[in-house]
């Protein structure tokens, strides 16, 4: 029977976690046995006896002691925890980004060139990749022991995670937040493939880019009718959007980010583009991918205009 | 007064005996029962209530415990294995956890402590066990209707939106029962501010009380927070208001917030009266005054109020923004300060007394090490850094057991045992009690020290089948359970056996100090004193006036 006792250290966070988790280890310990240890010897030594007094004492010096110097330890630890955590929020430049769909109860996930896959994330070594994640349903956590990365997974929100594995190998994904039923087996594997390798198996993918999805539901739902950059268009162009400032009615702006241009698919009555009659429908049949597909042809359309 | 004299253990030197009229033999109906305004009779009442709360809750763990026997979901299907644990947190927080000491050692001791005749309010009390009641015939309910699946932490959207199981009945329990915890802690309150005996000044006040005073005022404050916020998952759940659900614009993370602002001081409702029950217990097994009394006082007051400010540590992987991560993690580390210092001083307090070694001793004691590891661990999942990989996996489970069954049971259990011959007037057999609270240390370190590691390893909490790697640890786990199970069954029995054939325990059996024990008969008489009692000394005087300043 398989019965590991410490997990594997498959990213660039893990040794750096594993060191605080020991260290932690061994000072949480050290100061459970010292501590049960003194109230033993003491209980023993000063064992009652008839006819001793006991003695009771007060010292001003010792309760700033032990006041200060817990005090101390655990300012370090904040600080030490707060050094590895920024590791985490800092997401370096020149990711390979991946998009992930929770849903009750899979995993759904899809490459930079189309290429999807269920509950099976393949990625590169020693390359920084960054996970876009949103749920279509209720919060999930995306979780990968092997790399000590763990983010919940929101309803109409994106949320980040990045990691950098560091060795080739499948390690199991667990959704770490409950949610519902089957959530014990909302589970996966990521495979950690040599840099060519993993070239080679994103070839296999199909020939449709998300952009491109999203062009084609562009056209479908009719987007395109009000959306268009040469008609009298009843609605903003969206050429050169993405990552601008956008001014809404009322005299507000906000950065048209991913979020925002969920927001202005789903429920666009929430904000108003300044000069526009709030015209613009709603899309019920909409999925979490369709809309991630619509976010990367928008974003290519601001990249073209570049 | 004896208190000058040298204290071993041959004390005490006064003693009553057992007085033929009590409070539990002058009205023998059933509605002197159920009807009494008497603390003393209404913490009974909580006590058989509780006790049966906590088979229930208790059956729900074994079942699960034995699910996870195997790695493949076999015993249990998924929904029952969820609707299991959800009741198990439901059933252990809110009617065994946070009303086991206040409500029932705190409505016993409370008045006699501070040389009262009853609470300030004695039909409001009575009115907080009914409500509690009515509170767990909706738990009732809600088992026989089927359950609920959420968690009970009833996460959104999936408890407003998702779950098709009994959600708006779990809210209403936790609306209702809420105020029953509310109304003991008003009381509670009032009842120390108003009704403390001539003499008996803040700084001659037990440990205890100041421990319940703490809890009280978390009582107050936060448990209108929580029954808001299940409200109005109520509102959403049936009326589909967009409060939490983003589909109807609403947002759930602040549901988090709101149920952690309770939900975290919560905590503290559960732990501060168990760290009241050690200090009384430590003092008298010690035969000493507590060590920095004042520090071990203020401590529970400033845990109360800095407890109000960490709710987002439970929230670091919940794109909760980076800063306020930062500015939570740091509070916690604040908290886990006044904790370290009662741990200091209560291991002080042994130093130059004179240690008895009897049960309610060995509990806590068990407590104050089972307290570090529970505490301990505590800091590592309030570093941001750390937490990332331990958050929602067993690790936080065993953690909280740590903290609520090794520190707070403990604790209730330290207290019941200290704390028998006062309500029963009865002694039971100590050869056998120390026996089995030694069973407790080692069943329970059994159980949930394996539960650190394969949550380390990364097996999440709450599931239901769960990765062949993880196996090993979860029969440890569950092999543990079993003991620590059968040490929670024994003393049912030998309790219950003092009950008939115990010896008479006479007024002070253990030789403390306090009025509960050097002017109260056991049992009490029905008014607790026929005159009352005034204060001339310090809590904790087994060392008479001399103090040893260094
Ligand atoms: C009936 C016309 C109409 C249709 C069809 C329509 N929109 Fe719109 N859309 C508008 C109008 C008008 C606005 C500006 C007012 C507002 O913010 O709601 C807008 C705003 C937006 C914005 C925000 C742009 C900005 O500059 O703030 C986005 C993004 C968007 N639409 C995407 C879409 C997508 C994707 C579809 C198809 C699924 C679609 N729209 C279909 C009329 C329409
Ligand atoms: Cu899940
Ligand atoms: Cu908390």
């Amino acid at each position: 029977m398989n019965f590991p006792l410490i997990p594997e250290q498959a990213s660039t966070f893990a040794p750096n976690v594993d060191l605080m988790f020991y260290a932690l280890t061994a000072f949480v310990g050290l100061f459970t046995i010292g501590i049960t240890g003194v109230v033993i010897f003491l209980g023993i030594k000063y064992k009652a006896e008839p006819g001793r007094k006991s003695v009771h004492m007060e010292s001003m010096k010792l309760e700033l002691l032990w006041t200060v110097i817990p005090a101390i330890i655990a300012l370090g630890i904040f600080v030490w925890g707060a050094i590895i955590y920024f590791d985490y929020q800092n997401i370096p430049e020149n990711t390979l980004d991946i998009n992930v769909i929770g849903k009750q109860w899979m995993w759904k996930i899809q490459h930079g060139n189309g290429k999807r896959e269920v509950n099976e994330l393949h990625v590169p070594v020693n390359k920084a990749v960054k996970l876009t994640m949103t749920s279509q349903d209720v919060i999930h956590d995306f979780y990968i022991p092997a790399f000590r990365v763990k983010q919940d997974v929101l309803p109409a929100k994106y949320t980040e995670m990045w990691f950098e594995a560091t060795k080739v190998g499948t390690y199991p994904v667990f959704c770490a937040e409950y949610c519902g039923t089957q959530h014990s087996t909302m589970d996966g594997i990521v495979v950690v493939m040599e840099q060519d390798d993993y070239q080679e198996w994103l070839q296999g993918g199909p020939p449709v880019t998300p952009a491109q999805a999203g062009e084609t539901i562009f056209q479908q739902m009719g987007c395109i009718t009000c959306h268009d950059a040469g008609a009298a268009s009843r609605g903003p162009i969206l050429n050169g959007v993405f990552g601008r400032e956008v001014a809404l009615r009322g005299g507000e702006t906000v950065v048209a980010d991913e979020e925002y241009i969920r927001e202005s698919i789903m429920t666009p009555s929430a904000k108003i583009a300044d000069g526009y009659a709030p015209l613009m429908p709603t899309f019920p049949n909409l999925d979490e991918e369709d809309i991630l597909n619509i976010i990367a042809y928008i974003k290519s359309l601001s990249d073209e205009q570049q | 007064m004896a208190n000058d004299v040298v204290q071993g253990p041959d004390f005490p030197e006064r003693d009553y005996a057992r007085p033929e009229v009590n409070y539990l033999n002058w009205k023998q109906t059933v509605s002197s029962w159920l009807l009494s305004q008497d603390h003393k009779r209404i913490g009974i009442m909580y006590l058989v209530s509780i006790s049966i709360f906590f088979v229930v809750g208790g059956l729900f763990a074994i079942m699960f415990r034995l699910e996870l026997l195997t790695p493949e979901g076999d015993l249990l299907q998924a929904d029952t294995y969820n609707k299991f644990f959800t009741l198990h947190g439901v059933v252990m927080i809110f009617f065994f956890l946070i009303p086991s000491i206040p409500a029932v050692l705190g409505n016993f001791l409370i008045p006699l402590m501070i040389g009262a005749k009853d609470v300030a309010f004695p039909k409001l009390n009575l009115a907080s066990w009914y409500i509690f009641m009515v509170g767990g015939t909706i738990g009732v309910i809600i088992i026989l209707v089927g359950g609920v699946d959420t968690g009970w932490t009833f996460y959104t959207p999936l408890s407003t939106s998702y779950s098709n199981t009994h959600v708006f009945l779990a809210a209403m329990l936790v609306f209702i029962t809420g105020f029953s915890s509310i109304l003991t802690g008003l009381n509670f309150l009032v009842t120390i501010h108003k009704m403390r005996a001539p003499g008996m000044t803040w700084f001659r006040l037990p440990l205890f009380i100041w421990a319940h005073y703490a809890t009280s005022v978390i009582q107050v404050l936060g448990t209108p927070v929580v029954a808001i916020t299940v409200f109005l998952v109520g509102v959403e759940r049936i009326w589909g208001v967009g409060i939490f659900d983003p589909a109807l614009g609403g947002d759930p993370v602040l549901f988090q917030h709101m149920f952690w602002f309770y939900s975290h001081p919560a905590v503290y409702i559960m732990i501060l009266p168990g760290m009241g029950v050690i200090s009384e217990v430590i003092a008298c097994f010690s035969r000493n005054r507590v060590f920095g009394y004042e520090f071990v006082a203020f401590s529970s007051v400033a845990i109360a109020i800095i407890g109000f400010l960490v709710w987002g540590h439970h929230m670091y992987v919940s794109g909760q923004a980076m800063y306020s991560n930062l500015v939570f993690s740091l509070l916690t580390m604040l908290v886990a300060v006044p904790s370290a210092i009662k741990m200091f001083n209560w291991t002080s307090t042994l130093y130059r007394g004179n240690v008895v070694w009897e049960t309610p001793m060995i509990y806590a004691i068990g407590f104050i090490g089972l307290f570090a590891i529970g505490g301990g661990t505590g800091l590592f999942l309030g570093a941001t850094g750390m937490d990332v990989p331990l958050h929602d996996t067993y690790f936080v489970v065993s953690h909280f057991h740590y903290v609520m069954v090794g520190g707070m049971v403990m604790a209730y259990l330290a207290g019941i045992h200290f704390y028998w011959p006062k309500i029963t007037g009865k002694m039971y057999s100590q050869p056998i009690a120390k026996l089995c609270a030694v069973l407790v240390f080692v069943g329970f370190n059994c159980t949930f020290f394996p539960q650190f590691l394969v949550g380390w390893l990364g097996m999440p909490r709450r599931y239901h089948s769960y990765h062949p790697d993880f196996q090993v640890l979860n029969v440890m786990s569950t092999l543990g359970a079993s003991i620590l199970g059968i040490g929670f069954v024994i003393p049912v029995f030998y309790l219950g056996w003092s009950l008939f054939y115990g010896k008479d325990a006479g007024s002070n059996p253990w030789g403390a100090r306090g009025l509960e024990w050097e002017v109260c008969t056991s049992p009490p008489d029905p008014h607790n004193f026929h005159e009352i009692p005034v204060v001339t000394k310090e809590a904790y005087a087994y060392t008479g006036e001399e103090t040893l300043s260094v």
